[in-house]
C-alpha cells in the first residue's frame, strides 16, 4: 500500500498522530507534519548524524527511519529537553562550554550525547570522542562538545539529574 | 533524497513475510535495520516496488544459548549483540567486532542478519561469521536452509539468498572458552566501513597453536578464510616468525580490488599488517578460564 497511512506515536509525552505516504521519512514527518523543526536533516543518509532522536530510549537516525515504523513508538526530539523553559543540564553544559558554534549539528549531539551518557554514566576523555564522532560538527572542532560532555557527564553522578526528559 | 514510491508491508509472521516476496516476485525488498538499505532509497540507488518490513515479527529478535551453539535472530539489533552478556561471554569476538559497526545510535537498529544479506565485504559481521565457521538459516516456501559464509557470500553484495528467502537466524558455535580473538580494523574516521579488517581467534598454550582462525573484511568480493595463513600458525606456532610469515601469507591469499578508497596494493599491505597485529593482540590478552 502506497495509499496514505495513520501514525500514532508519542514525542516528548504527548500522544501525536498524522497522515503521511509510507515512504515519509521520520526525519520530514516530525519536521513537516509535527511542525518539531528542532530535529534538523542533514545529510539524510545516515552520516551526519543531526537528524538523531530517541526512539523507544534509543538513539537513532530519523532518516534512516520511515515514520510509518515509529508508529507506537515513544520518541524524544530537541524540544523534549528542557522543561519549562529551563534548559535540560546537558544543554546548559554545552552552553557553558561552548559546545556549539552555528548550531546545526546541536539536535544530534545532544540527543547522541544523552543516550551515550545512559549507557556510559562515567566515560573517558576517548570514549565521549567515540561517542560525539557519530555526528558531524564542522563549526567547534569538538573540544568545546568534549568538555560538555565531560561536564554533563559530572553532572550526571548528582541524584537529581534528569536522565530521561 | 527522498524514497521513491513504494508499497509497504508489516508483516507480523516469517510466513506472511515469506508469502509477500512470493507475490512481488522478485521486485520487494526486505526492510531490516535500515541502515544500510535507506539511504540506498533515499538516494534511489533502489527502487523496490514494495517493502516489507520484519520491524514487526516479534520472533525474529532473540540471542540464546542452546547446546554449545548461540542462536541469534536475524533481527537482532548490533546493540542488543554489544551489551549481551551471552555474547561478551561466548562470542568475544563478536562482542568486539560489533563495537567497530558505525556508531551507537546507528547500531540501535541495525542487525546482524540484515548485515549478512546485505553483504558489504568491509563489514564487520560476514567477516565474524566466517572466522567462527557459523551459518545462517534461511526460510522460503521450499523448506528451510542452513548456509555456511562460503556459501551465502557470492560476491560484492550478493548473496546465494533467493528472492523469496528470508534470513531467519545466525547459529555461531560458541567460542573455545581457552580461545583468544581480536578484530583489527584500519578505516579513515571512526566508524567508517573499514578499508580492511581481520577477525583473528588463536586457540594454544605457550608456543604452540592448536587452533587459528583468521578472516577477512574489506580485502575482496567477500569475507575470505585465510587457510594456509592459518596453518603457518598451527604448525610453526605462535614465534615471531611464524607469526610474521603468517601475515605474509595472508597477503598472498587475498585479491582485493581498487576502488576510491584505498589501491589493491594497499589493501594488500593492509592484511599483512592487521594479520600482523591481530595475532599479537589476541596473543597479548588474558587466556582461558
Amino acid at each position: 500500500m502506497s495509499e496514505p497511512v495513520t501514525v500514532r506515536f508519542k514525542v516528548n509525552g504527548t500522544a501525536r498522530e498524522g497522515r503521511c505516504e509510507p515512504r515519509k521519512l521520520l526525519v520530514d514527518f516530525l519536521r513537516e507534519d509535527l511542525g518539531l523543526t528542532g530535529t534538523h536533516a542533514g545529510c539524510e543518509h545516515g552520516i551526519c548524524g543531526a537528524c538523531t532522536v530517541i526512539v523507544n530510549g534509543e538513539a537513532a537516525r530519523s532518516c534512516l527511519m520511515l515514520a510509518v515504523q515509529a508508529d507506537g513508538a515513544e520518541i524524544t526530539t530537541v524540544e523534549g529537553l528542557a522543561t519549562d523553559g529551563k534548559l535540560h543540564p546537558l544543554q546548559e553544559a554545552f552552553r557553558e562550554h561552548h559546545g556549539l558554534q552555528c548550531g546545526f549539528c546541536t539536535p544530534g549531539m545532544l540527543m547522541t550525547a544523552l543516550d551515550f551518557l545512559r549507557v556510559n554514566p562515567d566515560p573517558t576523555e576517548a570514549e565521549i570522542r567515540e561517542a560525539v564522532s557519530a555526528v558531524l560538527c564542522r563549526c567547534t572542532g569538538y573540544q568545546g562538545i568534549v568538555r560538555a560532555v565531560e561536564a554533563a557527564a559530572t553532572g550526571w553522578a548528582a541524584p537529581n539529574w534528569p536522565r530521561s526528559p | 533524497m527522498k524514497p521513491p514510491r513504494f508499497e509497504y508491508h508489516a508483516p507480523a509472521t516469517v510466513d506472511e513475510a515469506v508469502a509477500l516476496l512470493v507475490r512481488y516476485g522478485g521486485e520487494a525488498k526486505l526492510l531490516a535495520g535500515g541502515q544500510s538499505l535507506m539511504p540506498l532509497l533515499n538516494f534511489r540507488l533502489s527502487r523496490p516496488a514494495a517493502l516489507v518490513d520484519l520491524n514487526r515479527v516479534a520472533d525474529l529478535a532473540g540471542i540464546r544459548e542452546d547446546g554449545g551453539i548461540v542462536r541469534i535472530g536475524a533481527m537482532t539489533r548490533q546493540r542488543a549483540l554489544e551489551f549481551s552478556d551471552v555474547v561478551r561471554r561466548r562470542l568475544p569476538l563478536l562482542a568486539e567486532a560489533t563495537r567497530l559497526v558505525g556508531h551507537l545510535p546507528i547500531r540501535s537498529r541495525g542487525t546482524i542478519g540484515g548485515s549478512l544479506a546485505h553483504a558489504d565485504p568491509a563489514a564487520e559481521d560476514p567477516a565474524v561469521l566466517t572466522a567462527l565457521e557459523g551459518v545462517v538459516v534461511t526460510r522460503s516456501p521450499r523448506g528451510e536452509r542452513v548456509l555456511a559464509a562460503r556459501e551465502l557470500f557470492e560476491t560484492y553484495l550478493t548473496t546465494s539468498l533467493a528472492p523469496d528467502e528470508i534470513l531467519v537466524e545466525v547459529r555461531l558455535p560458541a567460542m573455545d572458552p581457552r580461545a583468544r580473538s581480536a578484530f583489527e580494523e584500519f578505516s579513515r574516521r571512526h566508524g567508517d566501513f573499514a578499508i580492511v579488517g581481520i577477525a583473528a581467534v588463536i586457540v594454544g598454550e605457550g608456543r604452540r597453536c592448536t587452533m587459528a582462525r583468521l578472516a577477512t573484511a574489506g580485502a575482496g568480493p567477500v569475507p575470505i578464510r585465510l587457510r594456509a595463513a592459518e596453518e603457518i600458525l598451527e604448525t610453526a606456532g605462535l614465534e615471531d616468525r611464524a607469526i610474521e610469515a603468517a601475515a605474509r601469507r595472508a597477503a598472498e591469499l587475498v585479491e582485493p580490488d581498487s576502488d576510491i578508497h584505498a589501491s589493491a596494493d594497499y589493501r594488500r599491505h593492509l592484511t599483512r599488517v592487521l594479520t600482523e597485529r591481530a595475532v599479537r593482540r589476541a596473543l597479548a590478552r588474558p587466556g582461558g578460564p
